[in-house]
């Protein structure tokens, strides 16, 4: 059985960096991922990033994307794609899937950076050609070049709602109009005024009551909620479209997680079910890590962080870091995530985030 | 429904044209993009239709976690054609249910 030093699951910003930061150290690493091409999402982030010059504000994400490749390259990280992590066992042993093959590796750390999926809403009609995730209408559009549709209602806006509407009217396509069920705009005033300034109209707590079509959208009725997210009768509108995007929120991709027996916990501030975590990335499971959406869905920046804290302690826990060194390696990260914790909304992350270190804790007792 | 000219990516890459077919028409479509890619910008949104009510379901989340765009590929039913790249010559069906039984196609 091939052995490695740390083993990361997914190839994208947490995974990428956690294995970079080990590699730099002296680990010997491998990066599986089951996609034909490495990146996770950065690829699709055509926008540019924001936070500090530290974080790479300015700079766009398939420019980061590109820059972290390099550097896995450079330090001799394996990156093998289109190979899926079938199962996680005990004592560091998965099992890989490639082609029509299947093979164990032994790691003796683990990264787990599989990410997140989207969430939706199910309405009547949301199952027809045409009804998509946000993140579909990235791919199609900045990744293949493809426009998902010609003329599109985006539900939900947060950033991903917002930042997807910008895109999709750069990719050429008209977006009749931004929805979300919250009274007020979630995301970024920047990224809201962007897509307000082409004279996209907002509609806030707006739901989606219906798509209609035979075989496809053809359009979507809509209607105002009340307080208690309840439609107002006589508030229905229409438009026609013919396609609907849901950018409603993501929530982590735990399987692999669970099927380590690492604990999780409930945070609905980090996405739903996340597994608990301590400041060094570990899990309930010693040697188990995670970094990324699926430690608690932040951001791509937040991911390379985590997953720059996650290789940190990995090189530490296998003897390539001193003690000193990696507290102030380690504390230079946490202050550089810290930044990016902002407002409300990253005040509740930061919480979740002691949540859930407490509750590592707590099972290590 | 393809992008020519896009402000901050310019021209996107893309493979040679090939031919394929779709439930016998004859298409082209990019060596190596995703089959689905190919449908969308020829038109074709229907993939497939389920089991129980015969609905019609095509591409959600087109990275390959919801199955939502299967199809019959060479025979081959239940292949993500989001994440599976066209080649020339694939004959390409719309799936019915579960799709045929492999080999007896």
């Amino acid at each position: 059985m091939q052995r490695y030093e740390l083993v990361c699951v997914g190839a994208g910003p947490a995974g990428l960096a956690g294995a970079i930061e080990a590699a730099r150290y002296g680990a010997q690493v491998v990066v599986y991922d089951e996609n034909e091409r490495p990146g996770g999402q950065l690829f699709k982030q055509i926008h540019k990033f924001f936070g500090s010059r530290e974080h790479r504000a300015g700079e766009r994400g398939f420019d980061i994307g590109q820059s972290l490749l390099e550097q896995a390259r450079e330090l001799g990280v394996e990156v093998v794609l289109n190979a899926t992590v079938l199962g996680i066992y005990e004592g560091g042993e998965l099992q890989i899937r490639q082609e029509d093959t299947i093979f164990p590796v032994h790691g003796q750390k683990v990264l787990i950076a599989t990410g997140a999926s989207e969430n939706m809403i199910p309405f009547p009609g949301w199952t027809l050609p045409g009804v998509i995730g946000a993140g579909a209408a990235q791919t199609m559009a900045n990744l293949h070049g493809v426009r998902p549709g010609k003329r599109l209602l985006m539900v939900g806006a947060g950033n991903v709602g917002l930042v997807v509407s910008y895109q999709m009217l750069q990719a050429g396509c008209q977006v009749a109009a931004v929805i979300d069920a919250a009274p007020a705009i979630g995301g970024y005033g920047v990224h809201a005024a962007k897509v307000a300034r082409q004279g996209v109209p907002f509609y806030m707590s707006q739901t989606v009551l219906q798509a209609h079509g035979a075989d496809h959208v053809e359009g979507v009725t809509m209607a105002r909620v009340d307080d208690k997210w309840q439609p107002v009768p006589g508030s229905e509108q229409s438009l026609e479209v013919d396609t609907i995007c849901l950018a409603v929120g993501l929530n982590p991709m735990t399987q692999l997680c669970r099927m380590a027996h690492c604990q999780t916990v409930f945070v609905p501030a980090l996405g739903g079910h996340v597994p608990a975590h301590d400041q060094n990335q570990e899990t309930t499971v010693p040697g188990y890590y995670v970094a990324g959406d699926v430690s608690g869905i932040e951001e791509a920046s937040s991911a390379i962080i985590q997953g720059r804290v996650a290789g940190l302690a990995v090189a530490h826990s296998l003897g390539y870091l001193s003690d000193e060194d990696f507290a102030a390696q380690q504390q230079e990260q946490l202050q550089s995530m810290r930044g990016l914790r902002h407002g409300p909304f990253g005040q509740a992350r930061a919480d979740g985030k002691e949540l859930l270190a407490r509750s590592v804790q707590e099972a290590r007792q | 429904m393809r992008i020519d000219d896009h402000p901050i990516l310019g021209e996107i890459p893309k493979g040679p044209e090939v031919s394929f077919t779709f439930d016998g028409r004859s298409l082209t479509g990019r060596e190596g993009e995703p089959i689905a890619m190919a449908l969308r910008a020829a038109g074709v949104l229907v993939h497939r239709f389920t089991a129980k009510r015969q609905d019609a379901r095509g591409v959600f989340c087109a990275i390959g976690r919801c199955t939502d765009c299967i199809m019959v590929v060479d025979g081959r039913p239940n292949v993500r054609t989001c994440v599976t790249p066209l080649k020339a010559g694939m004959v390409v069906e719309t799936q019915m249910g579960l799709g045929p039984e492999p080999g007896r196609a």
